[in-house]
């Protein structure tokens, strides 16, 4: 984990101030590459703020941060890292199949992806709606697919999964281990502990700070738990000891 | 910058347009609608040829300024536009990319505006209705333009709203419409001197009074051209990868 050029990304002493408010201090934490890594933390706890920072949208005031090998934001890799907000960021007047031409367009990505990308998140029946008229569920796959186009080598997911029916939470998360397979890394924040057990390797957050980063398994054995709430739980009471880095 | 971009959201900002059909109508009709009712007003007197070509210059920069500050704050409240500054799409590609969707109403505005007053009102010029049209498309432009530019200070669609009196009506009060700018206070005209409203009047003028193509039209496009230029430059400055 430590090997530099296996990590895809690697972030030392980040610090993140907003107004008064610190909300990353200090913050250290590599991905291993080709994994689908969780981020889970409850909300509030900075997860956002952390995955802005990689994708190199967040003002930071000390730290560094590289992804891929490069400086995050870093223009190069504006074709390499998909990133996808919390709340979608889709145009609400457009269809589902003009947004994704649209950001196919500007990925360079070929047109005929677009059709195959609304099938990956289950949208071919909606893809003549217009995104101001999706349930909620619908509009995070809009959001999600246009991650999907092109063929970035990093995915930066902030929950895509919530709110979104069960078989279709399972087929994505299959759809992650499937990218990761083929050698694309990905980082999916979750405020739901029970996404954890998907994962390949587990972040830990609270207040700003990672206490784990390991394998579900091992997070459980270390923490003497049956599940992974459990042992977020054991983490926060003995935080002092088990501070990951 | 890349034309492939620039005109896939150029096609992209249409196609929005598109959607909006009520918006599309009032932007295309309201203009010669307004002028209808001014030519009804003053039916018969000269004083519609004296205001007329003017305002035919003015109506596509306050349509254009308050639909592009509106567009743009959506943008940028929609996450969109963070979601782009993450992809390969440089601040040019997107700005012209509006000005180029917007270019295009604009035109087609002013050639209905334009048909209506001169064979729709007989509204009398010298010079030729087709650079009417181009100054009226330069007008659409630099409206486009700062409408970019001060879209980037205002927190709401409120605010953004309210910009259109605290920017462009001042222009309108000095432009030379009401009074001609060298009967005005000498610090309301040195003041109205540098604003990009009064050279767009002032073509017009020209037009209405001149067959031809003077160097005095070509000066005025020429400074509504570099205004237009400096508010894209402004707006490219506040388009920024990296926010708070």
């Amino acid at each position: 984990m430590n090997n530099a050029h296996e990590a895809a990304v690697e972030v030392e002493d980040l610090v993140v101030v907003r107004g008064e408010r610190t909300i990353l201090d200090g913050l250290s934490v590599s991905v291993e590459s080709g994994t689908v890594t969780g981020l889970l933390g409850p909300s509030g706890c900075g997860k956002s703020t952390l995955l802005r920072a990689l994708v190199g949208v967040q003002i930071v005031k000390s730290g560094t941060v590289r992804v891929l090998g490069l400086p995050a934001g870093h223009p190069s890799l504006r074709r390499d890292v998909a990133y996808v907000t919390q709340s979608p960021s889709v145009y609400r007047d457009l269809t589902v199949r003009q947004n994704l031409r649209y950001f196919a367009a500007v990925l360079g990505a070929d047109p005929a992806s677009v059709d195959s990308v609304i099938a990956t998140v289950d949208l071919t029946h909606r893809a003549d709606a217009r995104a101001d008229q999706l349930s909620g569920g619908q509009a995070i796959r809009l959001s999600l697919a246009s991650a999907l186009l092109g063929t970035p080598r990093l995915l930066v997911l902030d929950e895509p999964t919530v709110g979104l029916d069960p078989v279709l939470r399972r087929d994505l998360w299959e759809l992650f281990a499937g990218l990761a397979r083929a050698g694309a890394t990905l980082l999916v924040s979750s405020h739901v502990m029970d996404e954890a057990e998907r994962c390949d390797r587990l972040l830990l957050m609270r207040q700003g700070r990672i206490l784990a980063n390991e394998a579900p398994g091992e997070l459980k054995r270390r923490t003497g738990s049956h599940d992974v709430e459990t042992a977020f739980l054991r983490l926060v009471q003995s935080t002092g000891e088990l501070v990951a880095r | 910058m890349s034309a492939r971009l620039t005109l896939a959201t150029a096609g992209r900002v249409l196609a929005q347009l598109r959607q909006d059909r009520r918006t599309v109508a009032m932007m295309l009709f309201v203009p010669s609608l307004l002028l209808s009712l001014l030519g009804w007003i003053y039916d018969g007197s000269d004083t519609f040829d004296r205001i007329g070509p003017p305002l035919l210059g003015i109506f596509p920069f306050i349509v254009m300024f308050l639909v592009t500050s509106v567009a743009t704050l959506r943008e940028r409240t929609s996450g969109t536009l963070e979601r782009l500054l993450t992809m390969p799409l440089g601040k040019g590609d997107l700005l012209v990319g509006y000005a180029l969707a917007f270019g295009v109403v604009a035109v087609v505005q002013s050639v209905l505006a334009v048909s209506v007053a001169i064979w729709g009102l007989d509204m009398q010029i010298e010079g030729s209705p087709a650079l009417v049209v181009v100054v009226a498309l330069a007008n659409g432009l630099l409206g486009t333009a700062l409408g970019l530019f001060v879209s980037a200070f205002a927190a709401s669609e409120f605010q953004a709203v309210q910009f259109l009196p605290a920017f462009v009506l001042p222009q309108f009060l000095l432009c030379g419409l009401l009074l001609p700018r060298e009967q005005m206070p000498q610090l309301l005209e040195r003041v109205s001197d540098a604003l990009p409203l009064s050279y767009a009047v002032d073509a017009l003028n020209h037009v209405q009074s001149t067959s031809g193509l003077s160097g005095a039209i070509v000066t005025d496009l020429v400074v509504i051209v570099a205004f237009t230029m400096a508010a894209l430059a402004g707006g490219a400055l506040t388009l920024k990868r990296r926010t708070a």
